[in-house]
């Protein structure tokens, strides 16, 4: 499936442009459209030829995939909008209710009256009967289109409505194409009742050169445009190994390009010193990498640590830097028993918290056929009693069974320290589990001077 | 009552309000009061010093949150201002929604207050679009969406000024966003609607607010009061749906994190948290809020009520151990307050000064003969000449005059002993190990316990500040010098005057110093020469001879000095509450109220009821001695007690045995009666056994059949 015939490449000098080509449009906005996607021509153009001229038929739907930031809307957006087609774009994630998708589509193409005309709640059928009702009033000259973005939430929509929307054009009977974005193959979609196939087109990453094409053109108005090439360049060195997403680069390019031009404004390198301007910039970069990239370090503050001294910014700690939590006594030692509870297996509690647990054969209490460490394994759940049990054990001072500990175990549980288990209406013996790392219990239990690892399976 | 409705059901009828004669505080607090006559006076007291209480705890609260909340308006401010540049970076720069972090800490009971004087500031100076939801109303993305746009609606529309217009414009937000309009979207022209409305419409109150022309775009603050309660699934939604509009409406969020901030790179992934622009604001931890409550509410003679050291016990160790909740800590104090004005007659006197001496004056005489049996004043008595014993204990007029000086040396003791309290602790926090504990308030215990200078660790404390160095001591002797700056007692201030003409000693000592040290050096120069071993054994146990016997430097000298007064400051002032005289006036003491109103043990009350019954319903057939149930108790409490005599698998028919025997005699039948099960003793029985599933000591087992399984251990 080429389509070479729509797409003619001009080559002239240094600068490339595609023409788009497909009867039935004007040529001048097929030029403006073509000038406005870089790199996607042939996406483009295999667009255009599926959906052919205005008025005809177009096929009922399109799926179109590629990963986050290739394009997908941007190139939707942009032939609809700069070839007048009427259009409705709906964002899946927004339409908490399919009564919202209704009538946002409604309204887009018939104005506000067609979209209060559907009833509270409707249900699909409501929405064909107004859409027809509508579209005999004022009937399709051209193709309309509803894209839809993030078209995996489909699924987990009323069940008839993916189906549904697939063959939309023989159900309101009018020259409607719905178009279909996603992150994911169609594959996943597929429901096991079946449905029309739509036609699949697949965007692609963009590539290393592609990239550092689409980002050179929006280069900084005071500054050359080979600079900022040769800065984007560099920016792509650093970046391209983790980062492919178009978005991303482009805000970190913003970001950091005033540290770029410093030398510049000082007068200390001129444009042409690549080599000076790689150096101060590189390491500035990988540092990116590690916080600003990372949102560790949100962009507000990263503008303002440009402008402070190098030293300075050591002081500025990412956010993941802060995971020490204060917790009142007992919640340590609820959370210390929690963990206890996790990893160790239930028959060794007797082992561990029993002070005179008579013989118990240190070959057959050793039994590693449990392989695998329970640390590899993750948490197991436990019941209530059995957290008391172990919390009774391990606290050193005699506690009252009060209601303030029990409000601590609810406590921790809307902390996310522990996750309930069972069922919100099992009243009954409630299970948990422990959601804390290894590394955060032992500090928790250090400040209470507590061993843990002492207490636990893995490290006996 | 009758309805108008045709269909048979279930309808509910809300009680007239008019019949109940609705009890006022007061007659509450009258009601089953301890000496009713003053209760009037005492409510009136205590409901003014709550009130004092109340208004100093919230100023201290808006200081300490002062800080933060300022960088964070400064932070709101930035934002909304930075949107509005228009240069190439921020045109090329991702438009992410600023978001605030507030990290606050775990104790979550005290946030809403911190919210709340966060939405009311924001309001006042950054902008009127302000929403605040919590978790456990946003379930789904709906009822998220549905919340914000209805509480970001409702604000404006209580600040509408034309009544008619709120009232159309409730009614057609209700119907229309209840049915369609919970989009984003509807938000987006809300806004364009109203800040075109507001920079249009007449120079109103809107115009006038500070932050001049930035106003024209206020930005919308959403804050989410507890972040790790919200499914990361709504949160995610909500986030990518916002920021589809950042472009139109200029969205900023507050995230109220309990934790740690880490929490929101473990709920957001790196797609959605690319988003925002998050900033972090730490909040000072509870446990430095409750050192500053403790000392503007406890540590301060402006407050007649006092606690005493069993009852502040129990609330810090509540703090603690349990909640960190420094909401909860006043309430504490509050429960202890009304507590102490109910049940002490005397408390009448426990008000400032002037009112309390007035107070004194109009005692009747059944207060006076309470006086009398008051202990602390009856070891006054014991002290004083036999006559003037006498006459305490008859005349009615001497008693209220001695009453009186004894009131006005109880204040006088309070105006010294916090001074003297704080004065301590500057010098003895700075010690290695901290003899007398590292907080204010663990000093305050130890002293409200018994004579402090009898402490071991007093002791031990001053012997270490005898080993301080100058300019360690002269820095602590500084400190607590400062620390008495400001007050205005008059031995506090003599003993002021003292310490500085101590520290203006010890920087005159600085010039006569260095020949002093001459001595000790010298031997110390002489060893080098001397390599003979014996030699150098002799000369070591000179030195160290000259050193014990030498006289003391005048540095020395002077630190006893000081040491001694200190010293003599303690034993003056610090002595223990409980030594002076009418101390039960201010003081609560009963600890164990408290404990039981603040840390309930469900359990323990349940099986307290259930094996003696007689502590609840109080009936005298009930009372028994040693561990035994009386016959006639409750079926439950029965069933229970035999239960306890049971293994950890209970025969259900054994039980009913046991259970008819004891019934019936209680029943008085005859001896060919005992033990008969009839079927009313039967369905007794198994109301009783079931009672007892339902409240968590059996359950039901499959391991053998008629029997059930206990679920408490211990017992008999």
């Amino acid at each position: 499936m080429c389509s070479e015939r729509n797409v003619c490449v001009v080559v002239d000098g240094v600068r490339m442009t595609a023409v788009l080509q497909q009867p039935g449009y004007d040529e001048e906005r097929l030029r403006q459209a073509a000038e406005q996607l870089p790199s996607r021509e042939v996406q483009a153009g295999m667009l255009l030829s599926l959906m052919g001229e205005p008025d005809q038929y177009s096929y009922p739907s399109i799926f179109i995939y590629g990963h986050q930031a290739s394009g997908k809307s941007y190139v939707m957006q942009v032939l609809l909008r700069e070839l007048e087609l009427p259009h409705a774009a709906v964002s899946c994630v927004e339409c908490v209710s399919a009564a919202l998708l209704f009538e946002h589509v409604l309204r887009s193409f018939f104005g506000d009256d067609a979209a209060s005309r559907l009833p509270r709640s409707p249900s699909l059928s409501d929405f064909v009967r107004v859409y027809r009702q509508q579209c005999s009033q004022s009937p399709a000259k051209q193709t309309r289109y509803i894209v839809m973005e993030k078209a995996e939430l489909l699924r987990d929509a009323d069940a008839n409505i993916l189906p549904a929307f697939l063959r939309l054009q023989e159900l309101v009977e009018d020259n409607i194409t719905v178009i279909l974005l996603s992150e994911i193959v169609w594959d996943k979609f597929r429901p096991n009742t079946g449905c029309l196939e739509p036609l699949l087109l697949h965007f692609p990453d963009y590539s290393k050169g592609e990239l550092h094409q689409i980002l050179s053109r929006d280069r900084h108005p005071s500054y050359s445009a080979e600079l900022y090439s040769s800065y984007i360049n560099i920016l792509l060195g650093v970046f391209y190994s983790v980062c492919r997403d178009l978005r991303e680069l482009r805000h970190l390019a913003a970001l950091n390009f005033s540290k770029f031009c410093e030398p510049l404004l000082e007068g200390r390198a001129k444009e042409t010193d690549t080599h000076k301007l790689w150096r101060n910039i590189e390491p500035h970069l990988k540092r990116a990498m590690q916080t600003v990239y990372l949102r560790e370090v949100s962009s507000l503050q990263w503008e303002q640590m440009q402008q402070m001294e190098e030293k300075e910014c050591g002081a500025l700690r990412g956010l993941s830097a802060h995971t020490h939590i204060e917790l009142p006594y007992y919640s340590k030692f609820l959370l210390i028993a929690a963990y206890l509870a996790s990893y160790n297996p239930a028959r060794t509690d007797k082992r561990f918290f029993v002070k005179h647990h008579g013989k118990i054969r240190k070959t057959n209490f050793l039994k590693k056929n449990e392989k695998t460490s329970n640390h590899l394994l993750g948490p197991k759940p436990f019941p209530l009693d059995r957290l008391l049990a172990i919390f009774y054990s391990v606290v050193d001072s005699r506690v009252a069974p009060s209601a303030s500990i029990f409000s601590q175990i609810s406590s921790l549980v809307t902390l996310q320290l522990l996750t309930k288990v069972s069922h919100d209406d099992q009243l009954d013996a409630p299970k948990y589990k422990c959601s804390v790392s290894m590394d955060f219990i032992c500090a928790i239990s250090r400040t209470v001077n507590f061993d843990i690892i002492k207490y636990l399976y893995d490290f006996l | 009552m009758s309805t108008s409705s045709v269909s048979k059901g279930c309808f509910v009828f809300k009680p007239s309000a008019k019949k109940k004669r609705t009890l006022s505080l007061e007659d509450h607090f009258t009601q089953g009061c301890e000496g009713a006559k003053n209760s009037e006076t005492r409510f009136k007291l205590c409901q003014d010093l709550w009130d004092k209480i109340k208004a100093e705890t919230e100023v201290l609260q808006d200081e300490l949150y002062r800080k933060i909340l300022d960088s964070l308006l400064d932070f709101t401010r930035k934002c909304s201002s930075t949107r509005q540049h228009s240069d190439w970076t921020s045109q090329m720069r991702a438009s992410e929604i600023p978001t605030a972090a507030l990290v606050l800490g775990v104790n979550v009971p005290d946030h809403d207050m911190t919210f709340q004087s966060l939405s009311e500031l924001l309001q006042q100076s950054v902008s009127p679009f302000v929403a605040s939801v919590q978790a456990k109303e946003c379930g789904a993305l709906k009822q998220l969406m549905k919340r914000v746009l209805e509480r970001l609606m409702d604000t404006v529309v209580t600040v509408e000024d034309d009544d008619e217009e709120e009232e159309e414009a409730k009614q057609t937000s209700t119907q229309h966003h209840g049915r369609v309009h919970c989009s984003l979207g509807a938000l987006c022209d809300w806004y364009s609607c109203q800040t075109k409305k507001s920079s249009n419409g007449t120079p109103g109150k809107k115009r006038s607010s500070p932050g001049g022309d930035g106003q024209q775009q206020p930005p919308v603050v959403i804050i989410f009061k507890d972040l790790e309660a919200f499914s990361p699934k709504v949160l995610q939604d909500f986030i990518l749906i916002c920021s589809r509009y950042i472009e139109r409406l200029p969205l900023m969020f507050i995230f109220g994190i309990a934790t740690s901030p880490s929490t929101i790179q473990h709920m957001l992934p790196h797609s959605v948290s690319s988003l925002l622009c998050i900033e972090l604001f730490q909040s000072l931890t509870c446990t430095q809020h409750l050192a500053t409550v403790i000392d503007k509410l406890i540590l301060t003679h402006h407050f007649p009520f006092k606690l005493n050291a069993k009852v502040m016990q129990v609330l810090i160790s509540i703090f603690l151990y349990h909640d960190f909740s420094v909401r909860n800590f006043i309430k504490g104090v509050q429960l202890a307050l009304l507590e102490h004005f109910h049940s002490q007659p005397l408390s009448v006197l426990c008000c400032e000064k002037q009112e309390a001496l007035r107070n004194a004056t109009q005692l009747g005489c059944k207060d006076l003969e309470r006086i009398r049996t008051l202990p602390s004043f009856k070891r006054y008595v014991e002290k004083q000449e036999s006559q003037e014993q006498e006459s305490l204990l008859r005349d009615d007029a001497h008693l209220k005059e001695v009453c009186q000086k004894l009131l006005k040396d109880l204040c006088k003791y309070h105006k010294n002993y916090y001074p003297t309290l704080r004065c301590l602790h500057a010098l003895t926090s700075s010690l290695p190990r901290y003899p007398l504990g590292k907080q204010v308030r663990e000093l305050h215990l130890i002293c409200m316990e018994k004579n402090v200078w009898e402490n071991e660790e007093y002791q031990m404390a001053m012997k270490l500040l005898k080993m301080l160095a100058k300019d360690e001591l002269m820095a602590s002797l500084q400190k607590c010098a400062n620390s008495l700056e400001s007050v205005k007692s008059k031995e506090m201030k003599k003993a002021r005057v003292r310490l500085r003409e101590l520290l203006a000693k010890f920087q005159q000592m600085d010039a006569p110093e260095a020949p002093v040290e001459d001595p000790v050096t010298s031997p110390v120069r002489d060893l080098q020469k001397k390599t003979d071993l014996f030699q150098l054994q002799k000369t070591l146990l000179e030195m160290n001879e000259s050193r014990r016997a030498k006289k003391l430097s005048p540095f020395e000298l002077l630190r006893n000095e000081v040491l001694e007064f200190i010293d003599s400051l303690v034993k003056n002032h610090l002595s223990p509450p409980e030594a002076q005289t009418l101390y039960e006036v201010c003081y609560y003491s009963s600890s164990a109220t408290v404990r039981r109103h603040l840390n309930a043990t469900p359990r323990m009350s349940i099986q307290a009821a259930l094996s003696s019954p007689y502590y609840y319903l109080q009936n005298e057939s009930l009372k028994t001695e040693g561990g035994s149930v009386s016959s006639a108790a409750p079926d439950i409490c029965i069933a229970y007690k035999l239960h306890l005599e049971c293994g950890r698998l209970i025969n259900l028919y054994d039980w009913l045995e046991a259970y008819a025997t004891v019934v019936t005699s209680a029943e008085g039948a005859d001896a060919d009666g005992l033990g008969q099960v009839d079927e009313i003793k039967h369905a007794r029985f198994i109301r009783a056994v079931s009672e007892l599933e339902f409240l968590g000591f059996v359950k039901s087992t499959k391991q053998k059949t008629d029997h059930v399984a206990r679920l408490t251990w211990g017992g008999c």
